[in-house]
């Protein structure tokens, strides 16, 4: 009576083997961040000091640090942060606890999509004619880092909504029965339920902008400039561009230099990254409802 | 005041027919984005009585208590007609929406624990109205918990968190916020729907209680239930008011449709 048939058998099969295929493809994916790794530990390894880290670079950069051009990303990104996150959180705000369902609202949100798919390229030059020549900041940091902010608000609107449509409806309507306004209900429902994942969404999507180069190549990252900078209307040295810099422009580069530098870049990201999952999964523990 | 015994349901009941006029609702039409849920609904709800309103899924009976405190504004395309007055007020002419919704207190069908602690469930209507002393808080919320029947089980463990009590704890702590507003309508929306028989009958008998201080609108989908309860109970169908009689009308057999009788009957819903 319950003998499997020649077609449960069948299915069965059949489901072992989609299976193994699904398995594969996702070992395929691993394999090239693997492989990406493996060579840049290999390679560039042995390049890591404190020395390397810590001193300038030498040379006509074909030896010595790569201090300026770390300071420098941490002052790019920190500053583009500054400037994404208020107008993006107020963004996602908006478009997620005011905003009616109207065509205005449906554009608005398309143009943000859109604007997540304009070429970094494309950015950049928006970030010369826009902030170093019309609003005169120069190539500095800030002209720099407002292009990278622009490109960023996106995302940061993005993962901001996100996170603030993952508290139920339900407790929003509760609150409002009882006579809160709408900001009443966001402060005391809405955002402490959400921050945590606000502030994990924006470090996970914005620590790509560490490796931006075309943003901030004609906007306020220098080729090189052993100094560290002092505000924010001074130029700087970035990673990105130093390790384009020495990969293709500089004659006589030792070998391992750039893998050093890509190394250290890359570290920074996945350290950015670790950060944000890691506070994800304590999150998630505790779970509130 | 308003004229108490506007002849409307006059016909209806002689014990509530002398109390004034709560809530005053006249051709009542209520639609979302054009399509009509409510059709030109006439009604009166008394001071200090509890009036049931029955019906089947659909019919429009939790738009009718979103349109008594204004929810429509909140909710895209709803659309309200008519007018609902409140203690001789129309509630659309109302100064200040917030002001008239903290009057209101509303429970759900679904039980809503806020995800935040047992105390800060209760203290937040109060705090919203600005108090912020924990001296004054404090017997507030003893006192809301003890009216929901919930203190004995959560006076130990108030600061645990609301969101992840019992169901049918949760259900009590939702009526325990809404009596902190200090409303003087309560609206309850089919609250006995996730909530086992007998945390249901002690909820039953807390709104007779609380009854001699408010007046409750009680929207239920259990036919027995307003029979309990209900002084007055009104049937809806489909969008349109069937009829409002006193209950005890209604369930021995006084009725003005047959529908009603077939509802109540339990023979159609
Ligand atoms: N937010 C909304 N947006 C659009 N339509 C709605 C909304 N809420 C209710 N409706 C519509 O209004 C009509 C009446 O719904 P309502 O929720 O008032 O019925 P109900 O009597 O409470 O039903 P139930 O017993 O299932 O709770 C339904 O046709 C429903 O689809
Ligand atoms: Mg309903």
């Amino acid at each position: 009576m319950f003998e499997a048939s020649d077609l449960n058998i069948h299915n069965q099969r059949a489901e072992k083997l989609w299976r193994l295929l699904f398995l594969m493809m996702t070992l395929l994916l691993i394999l090239p961040v693997l492989i990406i790794l493996g060579v840049l530990i290999h390679k560039g390894g042995p390049m890591i000091s404190i020395d390397f880290l810590f001193t300038e670079p030498k040379d006509g950069m074909t030896a010595g640090g790569i201090f300026p051009a770390l300071v420098g990303t941490v002052w790019l990104v920190a500053v583009a942060l500054l400037a994404s996150v208020p107008v993006g959180v107020a963004a996602a705000l908006y478009l997620s606890e005011y905003a009616p369902d109207n065509w205005l609202t449906r554009a608005i949100n398309l143009a943000i999509i859109n604007l997540a798919g304009v070429p970094s390229i494309v950015h950049a030059l928006f970030g010369v004619g826009a902030f170093v020549l019309f609003f005169r900041f120069g190539t500095s940091i800030l002209a720099a880092s407002l292009t990278l902010a622009v490109m960023t608000l996106p995302v940061v609107i993005v993962a901001t909504r996100e996170s603030l449509q993952a508290v139920p409806q339900a407790f929003r309507e509760a609150c409002w029965n009882m006579g809160a306004t709408r900001w009443q209900t966001i402060r005391k429902v809405v955002l402490p339920n959400s921050v945590s994942g606000i502030l994990t969404g924006i470090i996970l999507e914005v620590s790509r902008t560490a490796g931006e180069t075309a943003p901030i190549m004609f906007t306020g990252a220098a080729f090189f400039l052993p100094f560290l900078p002092q505000s924010v209307f001074d130029q700087t040295m970035a990673m990105s561009l130093h390790l384009f810099v020495i990969s293709t422009q500089v004659p006589g580069v030792p070998e391992a230099l750039p893998f050093g530098v890509a190394l250290v870049l890359i570290t920074m990201v996945l350290v950015m990254n670790a950060v944000s999952i890691a506070f994800r999964m304590v999150l998630r523990s505790k779970k509130k409802w | 005041m308003v004229e108490a015994d506007r002849s409307s349901a006059a016909e209806t009941d002689e014990v509530v027919s002398t109390a004034p006029v709560k809530v005053d609702v006249r051709n009542l039409t209520i639609s979302y984005s054009g399509k009509t849920a409510l059709r030109d609904v006439t009604l009166d709800i008394r001071q200090n009585e509890i009036f049931g309103i029955i019906g089947p899924a659909n019919s429009g009976k939790t738009s009718f208590l979103r349109a008594l405190n204004r929810m429509d504004l909140f909710i895209p395309g709803m659309k309200v007609d008519g007018s609902i007055v409140l203690d001789g007020r129309e509630v659309r002419k109302w100064r200040n929406v917030y002001a008239l919704r903290r009057r209101i207190g509303v429970v759900f069908p679904l039980p809503v624990g806020l995800p935040m602690s047992v105390y800060d469930n209760v203290a937040l209507a109060p705090r919203l109205a600005g108090i912020k002393k924990r001296a004054r808080l404090d017997p507030i919320v003893e006192r809301c918990l003890q009216r929901a029947a919930l203190w004995d089980e959560v006076k130990d463990r108030l600061d645990s968190l609301g969101s992840l009590l019992s169901g049918g704890q949760q259900q009590r702590l939702t009526i325990a916020r809404a009596l902190s507003q200090e409303p003087d309508l309560l609206l309850l929306d089919e609250f006995s729907i996730a909530v086992d028989p007998v945390t249901t009958m002690r909820i039953e008998e807390v709104l007779k209680e609380l009854k001699q201080e408010l007046t409750i609108v009680l929207v239920t989908n259990l036919v027995q239930q307003a029979r309990r309860l209900a002084d007055r109970t009104a049937f809806f169908l489909t969008g349109e008011l069937v009829e409002v009689a006193a209950t005890s009308a209604l369930f021995s057999g006084e009725v003005n449709d047959e529908r009603t009788r077939a509802y109540v009957e339990g023979r159609f819903g």
